[in-house]
């Protein structure tokens, strides 16, 4: 190998070129002139810094300045650079750490029980006792396909405290669901998230479901395990890797809780305040004007969404490793 | 390059079905089985349901009666009523939605393929770093900088323009880490080698060979973003205040929330007249859904 022919050395780096023939080490081997990759990540990473990087930078320096307004409010409002004013405030303002806490709740509550739901579709679904698998795994998947906001607004009609459909299936039994009282709204909210997102963790769920080798099952039928047995002790351990995942992605979809609840708060009768989630009382600090706030409440949820998926991948890891 | 997300699971074949006989299963079993997952079925297609029913009822009838059985029909009639609210503004938002959602997914899907492609074939400096990053974006969901994007651009005097709405939508980390790992299932490199020996430059084998190769993943790559895009409600409602350049989603949340102006059955017809595109598209491509979903999802 050191011995290369003088008129290799004279061409320095051509002969791995020249010489294909060399085992290809995987998709380096090519040596392709390394600009290519650089321009093919270029516009992507131009705007992924423009759009991503920017406006949270942007967003961290604006939250270092306190909107002042004269006494009288004779004269426009004025920003003064104040670096703390603005977190002192989002800490110390009831409704801000309110829907800090709501949002908190609701992932503690909703995540599990959505969770629970796909998880038990997918048992269901994979169970051998089950009849029409595509159908009844289509209809748990359509909620998917509908936006957000569309959900959000059939929901709204379900509710409705004077023609709610699903209160005219329940007279008979005479119970009125009181969707949009103070104690139940956020649970009404919480069934309009599960309703869309069930089918799709529960695909995922069941995905990881039709990986478990068939011979492990087949023997443990054999030894006279009963389905429920089986579930038990085989299926969901099996499916533990999934349900992680699926549990870290929503509990940091519940960190953006916003379409939901912002289209039931006209139809709610005032159950749902305009800073019922965090990102909704950041909304309500531009629509008044007061950018800085926004800003800062934006930088403190995203710091609290990274903590907890930081906190989640740290301890799963973890659980992995053991 | 220490990767948070594990190896993908392999391409989403139909699902192995396990042969074998039959085992005898309980009746009762059996009935519970079905029974709960019937009760599913209500639950999930119940709204929908309700939706189809009122929107085909007479107009000022969305409201009453149980909502579960077809009584008089007014369809046409609605749709009608639908198109000429406001001189049509409806269909304005409709197409303002194609529009962006399409140019969006679509300007989107060539950028992920690039970077995708360029992340699972080369070694080049800053590969693992902007891998890292990509993870780290598609955990963090877009609608956290939404705000921080609106305050950017009311300093840069972009707000009530397009722009607005298209240039941060263009940006998929999830498509872009979609893209890499079909790329690396689906793109042999023995085919780039070869592609390279025939003197090809590299941009040209990405465009006939990594691209055709990877073609199902990048519609797959393209739906999810069309319907991302589609689901974001904030950043149009917060950088688009003329509502003539508004989504339907925007447009008809408007309509809701105001009341006695747009009488109410407007918007139950035209959620199910706004969301009938995407159900359709959705049944016809459930393969390329459900390709997105097992790759992304991992084990």
């Amino acid at each position: 190998m050191t011995q290369a022919s003088p008129s290799v050395r004279a061409t320095g780096r051509r002969p791995a070129a020249a010489a294909p023939s060399r085992p290809a080490r995987g998709a380096l081997s090519g040596r392709p002139r390394p600009l290519s990759p650089l321009l093919f990540c270029a516009p992507f990473v131009a705007l992924f810094v423009a759009m991503y990087i920017a406006p949270i930078l942007y967003a961290a320096y604006n939250s270092l300045f306190t909107v002042r307004r004269s006494g009288l409010g004779l004269t426009a409002p004025t920003e003064v650079f104040a670096p703390l004013d603005n977190y002192v405030r989002a800490v110390h303002d009831g409704s801000f750490t309110a829907s800090l806490g709501r949002v908190a709740l609701f992932g503690v509550v909703q995540v599990p029980l959505m969770l629970a739901v796909a998880l038990v579709l997918a048992l269901l679904i994979d169970s051998k006792s089950a009849r029409g698998r595509g159908f009844f795994r289509l209809t748990s998947f359509i909620p998917y396909a509908i936006p957000g906001v569309s959900a959000a607004l059939v929901w709204s009609f379900m509710y409705s405290s004077t023609s709610s459909p699903l209160n005219r299936l329940l007279e008979p039994f005479s119970v009125t669901i009181p969707f949009f009282d103070d104690d139940i709204v956020l649970w009404s909210v919480a069934n309009i998230v599960t309703w869309s997102w069930a089918g799709y963790n529960m695909i995922i769920i069941y995905a990881a479901l039709q990986s478990i080798p068939a011979e492990v099952l087949e023997a443990a039928r054999m030894d006279g395990a009963s389905a429920l047995r089986i579930a038990w002790s085989i299926k969901i351990p099996a499916v533990r890797g999934a349900l992680v995942l699926t549990t870290v992605f929503s509990i940091i979809g519940s960190a953006q809780l916003f379409n939901e609840p912002t289209v039931l708060q006209p139809v709610s009768g005032g159950s749902i305040s305009s800073a019922f989630t965090p990102l909704m009382s950041a909304q309500s600090a531009v629509a008044a004007g007061n950018y800085p706030y926004a800003a800062a409440q934006s930088v403190l949820l995203a710091v609290a969404v990274g903590l907890v998926s930081l906190i989640f991948f740290k301890l799963t890891r973890r659980g992995d490793q053991a | 390059m220490t990767t948070v997300i594990p190896a993908p699971v392999p391409a989403p074949s139909p699902a192995p079905k396990r042969i074998g006989p039959r085992r005898e299963t309980r009746p009762a079993g059996r009935v519970t089985v079905l029974a709960l997952l019937g009760l599913s079925a209500f639950y999930f297609l119940f709204p929908l349901w309700w939706l189809l029913v009122s929107a085909t009822k007479p107009f000022g009838e969305q409201f009453s009666g149980s909502g579960l059985w077809f009584d008089g029909f007014g369809l046409f009639d609605n749709v009608a009523r639908l198109s000429s609210q406001d001189d049509g503004i409806f269909w304005r938002w409709m197409l303002n939605s194609v529009l962006y959602c399409g140019v969006g997914a679509l300007i989107g899907t060539v950028f992920s393929a690039l970077t995708g492609y360029a992340l699972a074939k080369y070694d080049f400096p800053g590969r693992g770093t902007l891998f890292s990053l990509v993870l780290a974006a598609v955990l963090v969901p877009k609608v956290l900088f939404t705000l921080p994007l609106y305050l950017m651009f009311s300093g840069v005097h972009l707000i009530d323009n397009p722009l607005a709405v298209l240039l941060p939508s263009v940006i998929s980390p999830f498509g872009v880490y979609l893209a890499r790992v079909f790329a690396e299932q689906s793109v042999p490199d023995e085919v780039l080698e070869a592609g390279r020996l025939d003197g090809a430059g590299e941009f040209r084998i990405f465009r006939t060979i990594g691209v055709r190769m990877m073609l199902p993943a990048l519609v797959t790559i393209f739906l999810f973003q069309f319907v991302e895009i589609w689901n974001n409600y904030l950043l149009p409602a917060m950088v688009l205040g003329d509502d003539r350049l508004q989504p339907v989603t925007v447009g008809l949340v408007a309509w809701n929330a105001s009341h006695v102006a747009v009488p109410p059955p407007l918007v139950v017809i035209g959620s199910l007249v706004s969301i009938t595109p995407l159900l359709i598209a959705f049944l016809a491509l459930q393969r390329f859904w459900r390709a997105g979903m097992t790759a992304g999802a991992v084990k």
